[in-house]
């Protein structure tokens, strides 16, 4: 039977033996270690007895809040995957000079700058900046959830089923070897006909709606649930970023989608879009990919500027100089993201006027960004700083961002570009920007916003460690790659022959060593933390003297948040509130209204990875069969009116009274 | 802190003076107006980047919990003066930038003609340019020198101080065209031109390569860029013309399949139309030119004859192009005689017209010339007058 090879062929589609990478020692090692570690969490989770406690109080809540922890554990874990491409391409580069290969051959090496690039924006960058919005922005705006809980467990899923996709990849078959952006007509049919461009299409389609639908609801629950009082102009300045990054992921990531699927088009039924034949332009790829890459970057960088808003007005012990100013630098960031995409490929040869036109437009851009960085400035001046981790990297990202913010304008004029275009240069200045600003202001919310979600702090020796391998790190290994872009080399090279430049990528190799040493220590915080839990414990839900409504309910805030929705009088709710002697109410609880949690969004997110996987190897009969299984059960869904239920005002009042007694513990005791 | 910190850069900077940075020191005249652009705009950049990098470092430290002698002021959050300073002030900078941009970008445009061998030192009268027809294929260039009727794998020579005009294209997926000491990069794509205007002022050895990842064999896609006196450059090309053999179209198709780190050689002879070839993609024999294609299609095209006149495809350097679900693979066939293109003109359906006639009118937009100009004319049998007749 298994010797019929039509048969294989249609069980199997293109799936065979030689798929798994079993030639290549260092991935076998990988699948090695990941296959141990898998086991034994797996293990421990049974023997524990876990899985049931997981599946009932995370994998199936709608709680805005575990789905916000669940995106932040599953970012981590990716940065530790896009690490490691990220260290293994440093010391290839360190390696492969004067007639060396290095230890990666181009099969291989090709792969891992595709995966480190999208791994690091898709799968780390946007779980960890989606987690934090969705944990905090219902906090912010005082409200119970955000305005579709079941559609935030699904989008949380379809998000981790696009990691999964690309994990895969690894150890079945291969990567796509295209960069992270996947050219034409590199990435089409003719010069990619492996599954590697499949693995990127559908681990992104899939992300993608996740994405995409956690954005329809992030914009709904601001514009919709705001508590009373709460006007456009007193909402905290994180939910305002929030709102605009979710504007650009609705705006946005429809073009992707479309972008990829006529990709796919000409990958699968030979539609001639981006080919070079039959009337075919590989460049209509660029532009539209870039139309929804440059708001990406905001996407990402909007969200950060908001968490650094926030720390830095808490720990100066200050209002925000010039909220109304922030606002509306938000909104023009906003709306000129979407007038600058072609920066991205000015030697694509349009004319001078065209070129023109988008450097000029780029340039504007760091006329809203740099009244950021001023308002940031004079919230500090004459305010009281308390040197916390969170305002720690605040001021290491304001030294940094404002370098890559300088290299980026640099960028943006085009005879410049035109000699710096794809160098390490630019190589430099994005992670310049995207570690020294939306990294960093990762970082600085996680450490800000932790004890709210766990009611205690994070380790502060271990934390101070990891900030600073962090930031020395970054200088060490990315100065040189502006010098070596300044020197002419270029990106995505594998090997090299001027010995004089290797110096130079020893120096960054080092430097992504430090780094390594900042995610280690990161982690050691995690655990240091959770160990020393009991002396980290903060009972009264302010652990930093905060200004906004999240700080107003326990930690970790009860599943409800908020046990009477709170009427706001001012822009800092929370601030005015203490200072207006705010009394909790402590008797005259309801019913609380809540969502109940269901098993929909994993099954869904599934069923859809299973199709996708069913579609990148040809097996067309699985493709089908969880095709119909995903609409037959997303309609099915719709049949289940068992969706909610009413926390009674015994347990409500029985949590209230809990807490109270926590805080006047807490106040005897200080 | 920032002593250390200086402590550490010293090294640093001391290896920069000595290291080639070929950006910041170029040998040709685009390549050091482009240098001095990035220079100009950093100026303009850190007037406002060292006071904003200072201030943060000054007013972190000077209002530190600690010191209580600092004022705090908690609720001040507010100066309209101070918004109107933090906001004119980058606006300012930017319309400088803006302005030197805009000049730089149309004095620099890779598609205009240089004006200059270099400062100070203008054209010589009615010397014409030394053309170079570039050709990314995969992993290696191809330059031809249509003047020289001679060619070059993975070397370029030009003479000093004569203008040099690239035509360029790619024969498989997207490169990028640059040699970091002549003039910045651009890409090199199928099926398009591009073209770089650049002069080289220093004789010399130079490093040129692509830019653009393009696969497997990208790290090895570089080539050597002799600078020549015109004597050195006289001998280079009538070396290529002594050794080397003959590019035409057949050996174009085996040079053409995927290889990587190519060694340097010469072609003495080439084929007259082969650039042409290659950038309409039609090297291969009985397939129809993209020129011809757009000729075609400008005049109403082929209809429904169109889809049929398509053969196919025999040879193909891919490893697969044809799709799962798609058709197999094929190209369109070339028209070869006046016949052939008559015949497919009459099977043509009725062209397309536009509906309306009105001009279209808009700011910027040329007023269209006379319809009957522009459409195609039809001859008493109402045959399509085919436009090889003409």
């Amino acid at each position: 039977m298994f010797d019929n090879p039509a048969l294989l062929k249609a069980i199997f589609g293109r799936l065979t033996l030689e798929s798994l990478p079993l030639h290549e020692p260092i991935v076998v090692a990988t699948f090695v270690v990941v296959a141990l570690g898998g086991i034994t969490l797996v293990g421990a989770l049974s023997f524990f007895r876990l899985w049931g406690y997981l599946w009932r109080e995370w994998f199936t809540s709608v709680d805005h809040k575990r789905i916000g922890v669940m995106y932040m554990v599953l970012g981590i874990v990716m940065l530790l995957r896009g690490f490691s491409d990220a260290i293994m391409m440093r010391l290839q580069q360190a390696m492969a000079f004067g007639g060396s290969e290095g230890y990666l051959n181009s099969h291989h090496y090709d792969q891992i700058f595709t995966a480190h690039g999208v791994i690091m924006i898709f799968f780390v960058a946007m779980p960890l900046v989606t987690g934090l919005m969705n944990f905090v922005v219902p906090l912010q705006i005082g409200a119970r959830d955000v305005s579709f809980p079941f559609l935030n467990n699904f989008s949380f899923w379809m998000t981790a089923g696009g990691a999964v996709i690309v994990m895969m990849s690894l150890f079945v078959g291969e990567f796509a070897r295209t960069g992270w952006l996947a050219y034409p007509p590199l990435s089409g049919i003719g010069y990619s006909p492996d599954v590697g461009v499949d693995y990127y299409i559908w681990a992104l389609q899939v992300a993608g709606v996740g994405t995409l639908l956690s954005g329809v609801n992030l914009v709904c629950t601001i514009v919709k649930m705001r508590a009373p009082g709460m006007t456009m102009m007193r909402m905290p300045i994180f939910t305002w970023t929030a709102l605009c990054t979710n504007v650009l992921i609705v705006a946005a990531f429809p073009v992707l989608t479309a972008v990829l699927a006529l990709l796919s088009l000409d990958r699968y039924v030979g539609t001639n879009f981006f080919t070079n034949d039959f009337g075919g332009n590989p460049m209509m790829y660029v532009n539209l990919i870039w139309i929804w890459g440059h708001p990406e970057v905001y996407i990402l960088i909007l969200p950060a500027f908001g968490i650094f808003s926030e720390v830095t007005s808490t720990f100066c012990g200050k209002r925000l100089f010039g909220y109304t100013s922030m606002v509306y630098a938000t909104i023009v960031i906003t709306i000129l993201s979407y007038l600058v995409w072609l920066h991205h490929f000015f030697t694509m040869g349009s004319g001078a006027s065209v070129n023109s036109f988008f450097g000029i437009t780029t340039m504007i851009i760091s006329i809203p960004t740099g009244a950021k960085i001023f308002n940031w400035l004079f919230t500090m001046y004459r305010g009281r700083i308390r040197f916390e981790l969170p305002m720690m990297w605040t001021v290491a990202f304001m030294l940094t961002f404002t370098v890559g913010g300088m290299t980026g304008v640099l960028l943006a004029v085009p005879p410049a570009d035109f000699v710096l275009h794809n160098s390490l240069f630019l190589v430099a200045h994005f992670h310049n920007v995207i570690i020294g600003g939306v990294l960093f202001g990762l970082f600085a919310g996680i450490s800000y916003w932790f004890p709210k979600a766990f009611g205690f702090r994070l380790d502060p020796f271990w934390g101070k460690m990891s900030f600073w391998f962090w930031v020395v790190g970054f200088w060490f290994a990315f100065m040189p790659l502006y010098v070596l872009g300044l020197m002419g080399v270029t990106r995505r090279l594998r090997v090299f022959d001027d010995p004089s430049l290797q110096i130079w990528f020893i120096i960054a190799a080092f430097g992504a060593f430090l780094i390594l040493l900042g995610i280690v220590s990161f982690l050691i915080q995690i655990f240091v933390s959770v160990r020393r839990r009991e002396q980290l414990r903060d009972d009264t839900g302010d652990p930093w003297d905060g200004r906004t409504l999240e700080w107003a309910t326990a930690s970790p805030p009860p599943a409800y948040n908020f046990a009477f929705t709170p009427v706001i009088h001012d822009g800092d709710a929370w601030a005015d509130m203490k200072q207006r002697g705010y009394q909790r109410p402590l008797t005259g609880f309801r019913d609380i209204h809540m969502p109940r949690n269901t098993g929909a969004g994993v099954i869904l997110a599934g069923l859809s990875v299973v199709l996708a996987v069913a579609l990148i190897w040809y097996i067309w009969w699985l493709a089908i069969v969880s095709f119909v299984a995903l609409i037959g059960y997303a309609i099915a869904h719709t049949f289940n009116y068992d969706r909610d239920f009413h926390i009674a005002s015994g347990d409500v009042t029985h949590v209230e009274d809990e807490r109270t007694r926590l805080l006047a513990a807490n106040t005897q005791a200080g | 802190m920032s002593r250390l910190r200086t402590l550490v850069l010293l090294p640093l900077l001391a290896s920069l003076g000595s290291c080639s940075m070929v950006v910041m020191n170029p040998s040709g005249d685009v390549a050091a107006q482009q240098r001095d652009l990035l220079v100009v705009s950093t100026a303009l950049m850190l007037i406002v980047i060292i006071p904003v990098m200072a201030l943060t470092i000054f007013f972190a430290w000077r209002y530190r919990q600690s010191n209580r002698e600092a004022r705090y002021e908690p609720d001040w959050d507010h100066s309209t003066h101070l918004e109107l300073v933090i906001w004119a002030v980058p606006l300012l900078i930017i319309i400088c930038l803006g302005a030197v941009t805009w000049m730089g970008t149309h004095l620099l445009d890779p598609y205009r003609p240089i004006g200059r061998v270099a400062a100070g030192k203008s054209l010589t009268l009615g010397a014409r340019p030394l053309e170079v027809e570039v050709v990314a294929l995969d992993w290696k260039w191809l330059f031809i020198y249509p003047e020289y009727g001679v060619a070059a794998i993975n070397e370029l020579a030009a003479p000093v101080d004569r203008p040099i005009t690239f035509r360029i294209t790619s024969a498989s997926v997207m490169n990028s065209f640059y040699v970091p000491a002549l003039a910045g990069q651009i890409y090199a794509m199928p099926g398009m031109e591009t073209k770089l205007h650049a002069v080289i002022n220093k004789s010399g050895d130079y490093e040129g390569f692509s830019a653009n990842y393009s696969g497997a064999g990208f790290s090895g896609m570089r080539f050597a860029f002799h600078g020549l006196n015109d004597a050195d450059f006289q001998a280079w090309v009538a070396k290529a013309k002594d050794g080397g053999g003959k590019l035409d179209r057949s050996s174009y198709l085996e040079l053409e399949r995927p290889s990587e780190n190519e060694p340097a050689r010469r072609y003495a002879s080439v084929q007259s139309d082969l650039y042409k070839a290659i950038l309409n993609m039609c090297v291969e024999p009985g397939k129809m030119c993209m020129s011809e294609m757009t000729q075609i299609d400008a005049r109403g095209g082929l209809g429904l004859a169109g889809i049929y006149n398509t053969v196919p495809l025999l040879y193909d350097k891919f490893t697969r192009r044809g799709t799962v679900f798609g058709p197999a693979p094929s190209y369109v066939a070339s028209i070869c005689t006046t016949e052939q293109a008559l015949a497919a003109a009459t099977n043509a359906a009725q062209p397309a017209l536009p509906t309306t006639f009105t001009p279209i009118l808009g700011a910027g937009l040329q007023r269209p010339t006379p319809m009957s100009i522009r459409l195609p004319s039809r001859s008493a049998t109402g045959a399509f007058r085919s436009p090889f007749n003409s």
